[in-house]
């Protein structure tokens, strides 16, 4: 039985709980703590995530130039990829807005408007590896060659669609990725999954 | 015509053929002129059957008127006959039968001829032909002969005695030839009887050879199937009492017996009989003279009836005994079956077999009969060996069909107990860890809530109890998967030295607590990423550490990693080798703690030992981590041990393992920058990156960031001609948006910057990949084009080529 003397005291650094003791039994107890905890929430997460990015893939909303985007996130830019996520959704948002303008009075098209707004739309996409908003830019600018309103109208809706689709996705991502910072554990950079401690005390609350 | 009182008589004399002048002196009346028509008629007829093959000329009926009759008869004898006869004279029945014999005869010299031919044709071989048709010639001329003889007892005309004469003469010739043919002719035929009878002599011979060869081949048929009826049992009675039967039938024997050698060897025993069915059981002295006689040679020799292994009935006296012949059975051991020296045997020990022809019956033994039964002796000798191997075989296999099962029944246990305890430690493992877990958590949680200091004890205690216990569990379960050795390491590439650091960030809270200061050093030759396992090496690092902070009241620690080579100083029973690309690293734990008694450094390793001193509380730990971390440590090809001066004086925890270097310079998530230097370094090139659209210029921005390059963005054309200057190395111009405009930049750059030293090279980004687009570039004075969107690689080939060559072409 431990004293009084030695009652643990918590203490919190880094988001972590610390327990210690005099006693040298606490540390086997921390660092068994310590290490069950971390090997659940953060695999758990980790889990998760690469799931998540996996399906995002499998279901085509991205392709390879997301991962290129991904390789170029690191210590000196931790929120690359975000910021130009963000940006490239700005930009859609502008473009959809300034394009559905130009349609909107069926007798007075600027095509040629349309047409560059359709081209900036597929650089962007392309560049950040959004694949299904790229493939109805491809669609898109079919239409706008053939001077076909209608055509161009759906495009355009199906365009808003994707977008908004892909920033909800991605937003889920982001929250994601930083949950599993908070939880102390590291991005998965690979899709083998990432696991740095006792593996076989596996959570079993739920068996 | 004639009248019967006329009897005239005439007598012809003949002095000469020339003429033959009849006178008659009587003057006749017309009757008597009738008279001489008649007597000159018979007179011609005489002459005619006188003469026989004459041509009478006469005038006809030319009456002289002397009366004289002249006829005139030409060139031929004649005889006296007395012609007119009214009746056939005496002389005429000769002839009759002459006539007769004349016709059998050549009757009978034609049938010789057909009957020859009908008996020559109807046997196969007749050697000779030629005779036969000269002979048969012979013989038809003969008879032609005789035939062409019947005609000439009457008158006959010229071509009958022509024909006749022609028969003559051949057969004269034939008969001639015939005989001088006979003449070399019969002494063939003597010798053919000669030969004939020396092929008689010889057939005889050869039956008999013959039967006497049918008779050995009999014995040989016997020997045969005496030897199949032995040979086909491996049943050593079996054999011995067909062995006796097969010969007495074979060679119709009275009586057989076999006497085998007692267990003592001194003493020979009536085993087998062939007519009595229950031997008596009596012995003889194996060292009689008779039989060491028999047994000095391997054929069978006669001895005498009344030798005592010959007596086997009470003899009645009125018996004539057959003669009785023994032979030896050689007895082959086991060991004593060599094939190379069968004929000279190496065993001394024989049986011996005794047959006794029927008495009363004078027969005596023949040679092929003793050969018989030599022969027949060796086969049972051969037999009784296979039978005895046989019989070594069975019973070895016999043995290892029990020791199979029970082999069986002991594998069968061992498994079941195997699986008892794999079902225990399966059990074990989700089972109770369940319930520890929640015990555990629900702790924790209960921690965290507001609780009185008495509470909040007894929670710490059950928490620090489960924790421990599953510790415990754990610990266990890791050992016995050691122990069976179905732990297996799972390899991956880690980074060895954030290894180290996360280590130290888990214990430093501690440590600091303690306040016990730790340091950790690496050696500068210490890779940086390895392959490996980093979850159990993290453990064994993270074990010994702990161990270091939990037993140390104060001092220092210090962790050391290096890269040991094979002179460092090892423990005797291991030797370091690098080999490859693994090497091996090592890891010093020193601490200024408790200290170990050297004695007991062998236990520590043991699992379940604790080392008790009085300077030291128990743990209350397991005693199983170093146990474990031993395992591992060994599962990676490494040793581990402890050093300690003694008690009080602190102690050193060493330990090698084996890892691999990694190929791959794999970043584990967190990249440095700069990034892996190619052999050209990006680190502060100076590039200006122009694209219209704000997203793709950001990417690219990231791009050469993430490269090293420092980067300046220009989104319009007229930016891009004010902000560019000879420090910028590279310009990224993107020349996606349809227009000639942006190919234009390109000119006005060349015209900026006369020099072509000072000039950036120019790269086009574009989302196009003809041809054209090439040519137009090329055209257009660009130094390269490149494909958006960009990959890291292929950005980081395609720069490090341009600076080598200033310019790029294949980047498509």
């Amino acid at each position: 039985l431990m004293t009084a003397k030695s009652l643990a005291s918590k203490e919190t650094v880094n988001g972590r709980c610390w327990f210690y003791s005099d006693d040298d039994d606490g540390i086997s107890v921390y660092l068994n703590r310590e290490l069950h905890a971390m090997n659940t929430v953060v695999a758990q997460l980790q889990t998760q995530f690469q799931d998540y990015l996996v399906s995002l893939y499998q279901q085509g909303f991205l392709d390879n130039q997301f991962t290129e985007l991904r390789k170029l996130q690191d210590e000196g830019t931790p929120d690359f990829v975000a910021e130009v996520v963000s940006l490239f959704f700005d930009d859609c948002s502008k473009l959809i807005n300034s394009m559905s303008r130009s349609l909107e009075r069926p007798e007075n098209v600027d095509f040629k408007q349309v047409d560059s707004g359709v081209h900036q739309l597929k650089g962007s996409s392309s560049s950040v590896g959004a694949r299904r908003v790229k493939n109805v830019c491809i669609s898109f600018k079919e239409c706008c060659d053939v001077q076909n309103r209608e055509g161009c109208l759906r495009c355009l809706q199906q365009v808003d669609y994707e977008y908004k689709m892909l920033k909800t996705k991605l937003q889920d991502l982001f929250n994601l990725e930083k949950q599993i910072v908070q939880a102390g554990g590291a991005i998965p950079q690979h899709f083998p999954s990432y696991t740095i401690l006792r593996p076989d005390i596996r959570p079993c609350l739920d068996a | 015509m004639l009248e019967p009182e006329l009897k005239l008589l005439y007598r012809i004399n003949a002095q000469s053929w020339k003429d033959i002048n009849v006178d008659v002196n009587h003057k006749v009346e017309s009757r008597l002129k009738l008279k001489f028509l008649e007597l000159e008629l018979k007179l011609l007829h005489c002459l005619l059957t006188f003469t026989k093959q004459n041509v009478i000329e006469f005038d006809p009926l030319h009456i002289n008127p002397n009366f004289s009759i002249s006829v005139t008869v030409s060139n031929h004898m004649m005889e006296v006959c007395n012609c007119i006869e009214p009746q056939w004279p005496a002389d005429e029945l000769l002839m009759k039968y002459q006539y007769i014999s004349d016709f059998f005869i050549a009757v009978a010299y034609f049938s010789i001829p057909l009957e020859l031919i009908y008996f020559v044709k109807k046997s196969a071989v007749f050697p000779y032909r030629w005779v036969l048709v000269q002979f048969g010639a012979f013989i038809v001329l003969c008879g032609a002969t005789h035939l062409i003889n019947l005609w000439t007892f009457t008158t006959h005309s010229r071509t009958v005695a022509l024909v006749m004469t022609t028969a003559k003469v051949l057969t004269a010739v034939v008969s001639c030839a015939t005989a001088l043919m006979l003449v070399h002719i019969i002494p063939d035929l003597l010798s053919v009887k000669t030969r004939e009878l020396f092929l008689k002599n010889k057939a005889a011979e050869l039956d008999r050879e013959m039967g006497l060869i049918r008779t050995q081949e009999e014995t040989g048929r016997h020997v045969r199937m005496l030897t199949h009826e032995i040979r086909s049992t491996l049943d050593r009675h079996t054999i011995l009492k067909t062995t006796l039967v097969e010969l007495g039938r074979t060679l119709a024997l009275e009586e057989c017996a076999l006497w085998m050698p007692t267990r003592t060897g001194l003493e020979l025993q009536l085993s087998y009989t062939l007519r009595q069915q229950h031997p008596v059981e009596y012995t003889v002295p194996i060292q009689l003279p008779v039989i060491n006689q028999v047994f000095g040679t391997s054929r069978a020799v006669k001895i005498s009836p009344n030798s005592p292994v010959a007596r086997l009935r009470p003899v009645s006296g009125k018996y004539l005994l057959g003669e009785v012949v023994a032979v030896r059975v050689p007895l082959l051991h086991l060991s004593n079956f060599q094939i190379n020296d069968w004929p000279e045997l190496s065993t001394k020990r024989y049986a011996l077999m005794v047959l006794m022809l029927p008495s009363d019956s004078a027969r005596q033994w023949h040679v092929h009969e003793l050969e018989l039964v030599e022969v027949v002796a060796d086969q049972v000798a051969v037999a009784l060996s296979h039978a005895a191997i046989l019989e070594e075989s069975m019973r070895a296999r016999d043995l290892l069909m029990e020791q199979n099962v029970a082999l069986d029944i002991a594998r069968r246990e061992a498994e079941t107990a195997i699986r008892a305890r794999n079902d225990f430690l399966a059990v074990m493992n989700h089972e109770m860890r369940t319930p520890m877990h929640a015990i555990i958590a629900l702790s924790s949680l209960l921690q965290e809530t507001e609780l009185t200091p008495e509470q909040r004890l007894m929670v710490e205690t059950v928490l620090k109890s489960s924790s421990l216990l599953a510790t415990l569990m754990n610990d266990v379960l890791d050992l016995s998967r050691l122990e069976d050795g179905s732990l297996q390491l799972e390899l991956g590439t880690f980074n060895l030295h954030t290894l180290f650091r996360e280590v130290l960030n888990l214990i430093k809270p501690i440590a600091v607590v303690k306040k016990l200061p730790i340091t950790l050093n690496l050696a500068p030759d210490l890779p940086e990423f390895v392959v490996g396992d980093e979850k159990r090496l993290m453990q064994i690092i993270l074990n010994i550490v702990g161990n270091a902070v939990k037993f140390s009241k104060q001092g220092s620690i210090s962790v050391t990693a290096l890269v040991t080579k094979s002179d460092n100083r090892a423990p005797p029973d291991f030797f370091v080798v690098p080999t490859g690309s693994h090497f091996y690293l090592r890891v010093k734990v020193k601490d200024l703690g408790a200290g170990i008694n050297p004695q007991d450094i062998p236990k520590l390793f043991t699992k379940f030992a604790q080392t008790q001193s009085l300077a030291t509380r128990s743990s209350g730990g397991s005693g199983l981590g170093l146990a474990i971390s031993k395992r591992f440590v060994n599962l990676m090809e490494g040793n581990i041990w402890i050093e300690s001066e003694g008690v009080g004086k602190g102690c050193t925890a060493i330990f090698d393992v084996k890892l691999a270097i990694s190929n791959e310079s794999k970043q584990s998530g967190i990249p440095k920058v700069p990034a892996n230097p190619q052999h050209v370094n990006f680190a502060g090139l100076k590039v200006l990156v122009m694209d219209e659209n704000g997203v793709s210029r950001m990417v690219t921005k990231g791009l050469l960031v993430h490269l090293g390059c420092e980067v300046t963005t220009v989104s319009s054309n007229e930016e891009c001609l004010r902000v560019v200057s000879h420090e910028h190395r590279v310009v990224f111009m993107d020349v996606c948006t349809p227009g000639v405009e942006n190919y234009q930049i390109a000119l006005r750059i060349h015209e900026k910057f006369t020099k072509r030293h000072q000039r950036p090279l120019l790269v086009a980004l574009t989302g196009n990949t003809d041809k054209s687009t090439k040519e137009k570039c090329m055209s257009f004075g660009l130094d390269g084009v490149l494909l958006k969107p960009v990959s890291l690689d292929n950005m980081r080939n395609v720069l490090s080529d341009l600076l080598e060559h200033r310019v790029l072409y294949e980047a498509m």
